[in-house]
């Protein structure tokens, strides 16, 4: 199914700018400006983007630490990202997190998570079951992976979920690796999304390169939630092409795995499909990239000025 | 004797008991090819097999309960714990099952296991990844729980641990893994459950493990030079507690501080406290004095997180303040 040409220059947009902003967070991680832990996003652009453009402005969504491209276009901006990441006030949570995780902000519906993954699936359920008894036609969307699939609290939520018809999209990032621990290594089945019929709720598999497959997918699973018909599982298979966290040079990962995956980048995929459809040619792309890069300068000088949290502030707010 | 550092010391060691005992077996995430999340592991699955160093899925709850299972066959599962705070996702099988097995099935079953995980904060890696919860499991009947400040301590209480048969929550710290230490090369064993005085001093007696022992011992050399002699006694094992040790320095020295990373109340210092004005309130010069956390989660800013974590400059001014 063919998206229409301004979802597809939208989707563009956010997915180049998801990789700019990783890139840039990235460069900064290597100048010793950003510390601790660094997640890349390369390769997750269409699963972050595609899903979180299938909501609509009132539904919440609880992004992992590949879905940078979901804050984004939830509207939470570069600079507020840098500054975070920066440790920054004015970064998302004003210093108290740092990187991508605890980078929530419910004024965009975006509930951030803790590394624990999947702990933010059941909060989502809870949240699509105070929709339901507030009769408010929301949805809710639930990031994790395939290692959190593992967690016995995966499946309290999905079932959960399911008992009640709640209207919850489950998003499930298999990208072939969990920290080092390979999908082969970690279940028997050949597709999470499988699992869906066991709770009693629809299950898709889809090419999570595929930027129209995962925003088609999503889309139909976002109405049916908000129609009444219940949950849905999408399993959106992709690779990670970095390590685990910026430390990990994923020696474990055979490179003839990458090669392949590299040649299904969901980025090049999509621009590929644009210029097909006469809807991108060359300059119009390096204008967009020039575009992004000015405005990440921006952002990055943003947060650079932004001060530092008063250790004085050091307790407030432990307690509403 | 050989200079090893903590990681080598704990590493060499699983190795020995591998080979020692065919019914070690290693589980956990990321143990085997990646040879642990901070090179716990290294050479160990190439060395013993898939068999013997088992990569998990990432279901902490679910393995520890595994570990158990087969521990009650006789089997002796060292399992890591990628970091302490992952332990709350297992903590109903160790606390409501592992601790609980030997005495509530009338010692029918002994559950011979050892849970390995680094707790406390360092690096900036904030609220979820920073805390330190060894008290919530000295906390209960049925475990043991070890924390070594060195590696000479962490081998012989490591091994000490393996062969124990209880289980052992045996507590690392990430600040400590590339600290170096003499280690000697002979099969000693630390008994669980024993302290141990580092240092000796006259005028104050501070009490600590893990990372806060060191901190301790470097507050101790400092202040020697200024005229004040501070005894370090490391607990070692926090369940079962050693509180004759505290209690014989204490009466020497007639001064206690008590330095921990954990939260302030309800934590390690406050036990601590509690047997010295139990067993000792007549040779006290002074209240005891505690340091320990903030009560905040972990912030990442750097300031932040330096203003909350207990540090060696808040220790001098503790031992400052009773010594007055």
């Amino acid at each position: 199914m063919e998206l229409p040409p301004d979802l597809l220059h939208q989707a563009h947009y956010w997915m180049r700018l998801t990789r700019a902003l990783d890139d840039r967070g990235t460069f900064l991680h290597k100048q010793s400006k950003i510390v601790g832990g660094y997640f890349s996003q390369i390769g997750h652009e269409a699963i972050s983007v595609g899903a979180a453009l299938a909501l609509g402005p009132d539904d919440v969504a609880a992004p992992m630490h590949r879905d940078l491209g979901a804050y984004l276009v939830r509207g939470i901006t570069p600079q507020r990202i840098l500054a975070q990441y920066l440790g920054r006030v004015d970064g998302v949570s004003h210093g108290r997190d740092g990187n991508i995780h605890g980078m929530g902000d419910l004024n965009y519906g975006i509930v951030g998570f803790i590394s624990h993954l999947p702990a933010s699936l059941p909060v989502m359920v809870g949240m699509a079951h105070a929709f339901v008894l507030k009769g408010e036609a929301r949805v809710a969307m639930g990031f994790y992976g395939d290692g959190g699939s593992s967690q016995g609290l995966s499946h309290e939520a999905l079932n959960w979920a399911a008992t009640f018809r709640l209207p919850v999209v489950f998003i499930c990032e298999n990208n072939q690796y969990a920290y080092s621990t390979p999908v082969v290594r970690q279940m028997y089945v050949d597709n999470i999304a499988d699992r869906a019929l066991g709770y009693g709720m629809p299950g898709a598999v889809v090419d999570g390169n595929d930027l129209s497959a995962v925003y088609h997918v999503t889309r139909t699973a976002v109405e049916r939630a908000r129609n009444g018909e219940g949950p849905t599982l999408i399993e959106c298979k992709t690779m990670r092409m970095r390590g685990h966290a910026i430390h990990d040079n994923m020696a474990y990962v055979p490179p003839t795995l990458l090669e392949e995956w590299a040649q299904r980048d969901p980025i090049l995929r999509l621009e590929a499909h644009m210029q097909e459809r006469g809807l991108l040619d060359d300059a119009a792309l390096s204008d967009l990239l020039a575009r992004i890069e000015a405005e990440l300068d921006a952002a990055q000088a943003f947060a650079e000025q932004s001060p530092y949290p008063d250790p004085t502030t050091l307790t407030d707010g432990v307690y509403a | 004797m050989s200079i090893l550092t903590y990681r080598q010391a704990l590493n060499r060691t699983l190795g020995q008991e591998l080979a020692r005992d065919e019914q070690v077996v290693l589980m956990g995430e990321e143990i085997g090819l990646f040879q642990g999340s901070y090179r716990i592991t290294e050479g160990l699955l190439d060395q013993f097999g898939p068999r013997r160093v088992v990569d998990t899925p990432i279901a902490e709850e679910g393995f520890v309960g595994v570990a158990i299972g087969a521990a009650m066959l006789g089997m002796r599962p060292v399992v890591e714990i990628m970091t302490i705070n992952f332990m709350l996702v297992a903590i109903d099988q160790v606390v409501n099952h592992a601790s609980k097995i030997h005495y509530m099935f009338g010692g029918q079953a002994r559950v011979p296991m050892v849970i390995r995980t680094p707790s406390g904060g360092t690096g900036q890696l904030a609220a979820t990844h920073s805390q330190s919860f060894e008290n919530w499991f000295a906390y209960c009947p049925g475990l043991k729980v070890v924390a070594p400040a060195n590696p000479y301590d962490a081998r012989g209480l490591l091994r000490a641990a393996i062969r124990d048969d209880d289980p052992v929550i045996f507590i690392e710290s990430l600040a400590l893994y590339d600290t170096k230490g003499e280690v000697p090369d002979d099969d000693y064993v630390i008994p669980i459950g024993k302290a141990e005085v580092k240092r000796h001093g006259r005028d104050v007696t501070v009490i600590s493990y893990s990372r806060m022992t060191a901190v301790a011992l470097q507050v101790a050399q400092q202040l020697d030079a200024e005229g004040i002699s501070v005894e370090v006694v490391d607990l070692r094992s926090l369940r079962p507690l050693d509180r004759p040790t505290i209690i014989e320095s204490v009466k020497r020295t007639n001064h206690a501080v008590v330095i921990a990373e954990d939260w302030y109340s309800y934590g390690v210092t406050a036990e601590i406290a509690a047997t010295i004005q139990e067993e000792a309130f007549d040779y006290l010069d002074a209240p005891v004095k505690r340091v320990a956390g903030l009560e905040v989660p972990l912030p990442y800013a750097k300031d932040l997180s330096a203003a909350a974590k207990p540090s060696a400059h808040s220790l001098v001014h503790a031992i400052r303040s009773i010594l007055k």
